[in-house]
């Protein structure tokens, strides 16, 4: 394994409904627990890339203003979007940037402040993450999107309500347990059963898509710190490695997809290039986070990072091996479906737990038995961009 | 007409494509194609990303297909509240060109299901608004 660049600093918001501070106030959240986890000062810090999703709060090019903030001028600063999976693509031009010997240490912050605008107008935003010419005029939206997944994997692959739902108790299994989770409720299958009148999971949203089947929206932020050899091997006691990092893009359009029952291409692109690089295969891993917007979206996930055969991601829940004691657990710390999904703070807060896991650090979440590779797969809009990132000890 | 007219609310004022509203207005739904390489486009391109050409056509889509997925929205986004529910999908005309409309309201929601046979046909809205929308064949 290579060891080149490593995680020395790993921080997390609390991920809530209606953050009480500003963007700046959230992002130092995340970025002090991280240097504190690292510990470093500003000084040792070469560069900072800030990453979300655009039009949630009002700041035009957040980079600088954060930069500021956080006490990390005059170095090099600048923002990196790809809608969901922001703050991986983020990681991965830090790493290079630590590759390529520009920098010793890059800071990679995460956040979004999702509550300044309504739910409504957070489905319009999000639906204008996809193809605003041609689909948008149709009145899109990211459950229905996925929906269009989940509703030829059950007329093509099998896959039935209940087994959706079984990712979604899974997530509040481990939601629970996180305190950082925005949703800490369990919830139970009588939460989804059409006919008990008071089941909040059951309603629908963009059929087969149900309230419970859907992310929770949140704020929050989340900071990696990165650095080369020489500088991890000085200031972490427990450096965890990039091993791995693969990448894809798919059509925008609807209309230029391939077969939906095969699920989303950037999930199969960008685990192919990531185990490449890192020299694994699926069955190396020992714990993932995937990006679970929606329970559709993990079931697919299974199947693009080769944890389960295309079509047969149900296989998975269904004998729970997803579970801390099962064959390849995934979200154990509450999934998007759970933590919460605050957008450009999301694949951060996926390696912050990963890099935990692989500390044996992660407490009650924690996955037996010592795990030394763990993965993160965090896709942007409806399959558009697909990013893999491979860790180990 | 301008692109503005396009859909149940346009967010593209501009694009070389918007002759497409015309045709709609004329009981036709075309794609691109390029007269260089060949590659057939729907929704419609004004420049070809296989060749680099920029000099399209625009050729009548396919009017038989097959519903590849959809699905049935009973919340909409900001502007589009008055709307649900209104079902979406994908049409494979199985010729290597999809499409992706709402389902015509005509159609019961309970009788939409995956790989029924359909068509394609222009609409207008009472307010002007124009588009296309995907029927029962």
């Amino acid at each position: 394994m290579a060891k080149d660049v490593a995680v020395i600093g790993v921080g997390q918001s609390n991920f809530v409904r209606g953050y009480e501070g500003s963007i700046r106030e959230l992002a130092f959240e995340a970025f002090r627990e991280a240097m504190q986890d690292a510990g470093i000062t500003q000084k040792d810090v070469g560069a900072s890339i800030f990453c979300s999703a655009p039009e949630y709060d009002k700041q035009r090019s957040p980079a600088g203003v954060l930069a500021e903030y956080l006490g990390l001028i005059p170095q090099p600063t600048f923002y990196i979007e790809t809608v969901c999976s922001s703050s991986s693509s983020g990681v991965k031009v830090g790493y290079s940037m630590i590759k390529a010997g520009l920098h010793d240490v890059v800071v990679v912050l995460g956040f979004q402040k999702m509550s300044e605008i309504t739910s409504s107008e957070s489905q319009e935003r999000m639906g204008r993450g996809a193809d605003i010419q041609w689909e948008a005029p149709f009145g899109t939206m990211m459950p229905a999107y996925y929906a269009l997944y989940a509703q030829a994997y059950m007329a093509k692959n099998g896959l039935t309500h209940e087994d959706m739902m079984n990712v979604r108790l899974k997530s509040a299994t481990y939601g629970q347990v996180n305190e950082r989770a925005v949703y800490r409720k369990g919830i139970k299958a009588a939460d989804f059963d059409p006919n008990n009148k008071d089941a909040k999971m059951a309603g629908p949203v963009a059929w087969p898509i149900r309230v419970g089947d859907a992310c929770a929206n949140a704020d929050g932020s989340s900071c990696i710190i990165l650095a080369n050899a020489e500088k991890a091997k000085a200031f972490a006691k427990k450096p965890v490695w990039i091993m791995g990092i693969g990448g894809a893009s798919e059509a925008v359009n609807m209309a230029a997809r391939p077969d939906f029952a095969k699920g989303l291409s950037v999930g199969y692109g960008a685990a192919a290039e990531a185990y490449k690089m890192a020299g694994i295969t699926a069955n190396d891993v020992k714990v993932a986070e995937v990006h679970d917007c929606f329970t559709i979206a993990e079931l697919m996930a299974y199947e693009g990072l080769g944890f389960a055969k295309m079509g047969e991601g149900k296989e998975l829940i269904r004998a729970k091996e997803t579970y801390k004691e099962g064959k390849i657990p995934v979200n154990v710390d509450g999934g998007l479906l759970s933590k919460g999904h605050p957008i450009g703070a999301t694949g951060g807060s996926q390696m912050r737990t990963i890099v935990l896991q692989l500390r044996d650090e992660a407490g009650p979440m924690q996955v037996p038995g010592n795990p030394d590779i763990g993965l993160v797969h965090n896709v942007g809009g409806v399959g558009l961009y697909g990013s893999v990132t491979i860790f180990g000890r | 007409m301008g692109f503005d007219k396009f859909g149940r609310k346009s967010f593209t004022a501009i694009t070389k494509t918007a002759k497409f509203v015309d045709l709609l207005g004329e009981g036709k739904i075309e794609g691109t194609v390029c007269t260089k390489c060949g590659a057939k486009y729907f929704p419609p391109r004004s420049d070809c990303s296989a060749c680099l050409s920029k000099e399209m056509e625009w050729f009548a889509m396919p009017t038989k297909g097959t519903l590849e997925t959809f699905t049935t929205a009973y919340y909409a986004p900001f502007g589009f509240e008055a709307d649900p529910p209104y079902t979406m999908g994908v049409v494979d005309f199985n010729d290597g060109l999809k499409l992706f409309a709402r389902l015509s309201k005509a159609i019961p929601i309970a009788d939409i299901a995956v790989g029924m046979n359909v068509s394609i046909q222009p609409l207008k809205y009472d307010d002007g608004q124009i588009s296309f929308e995907i029927i029962k064949a």
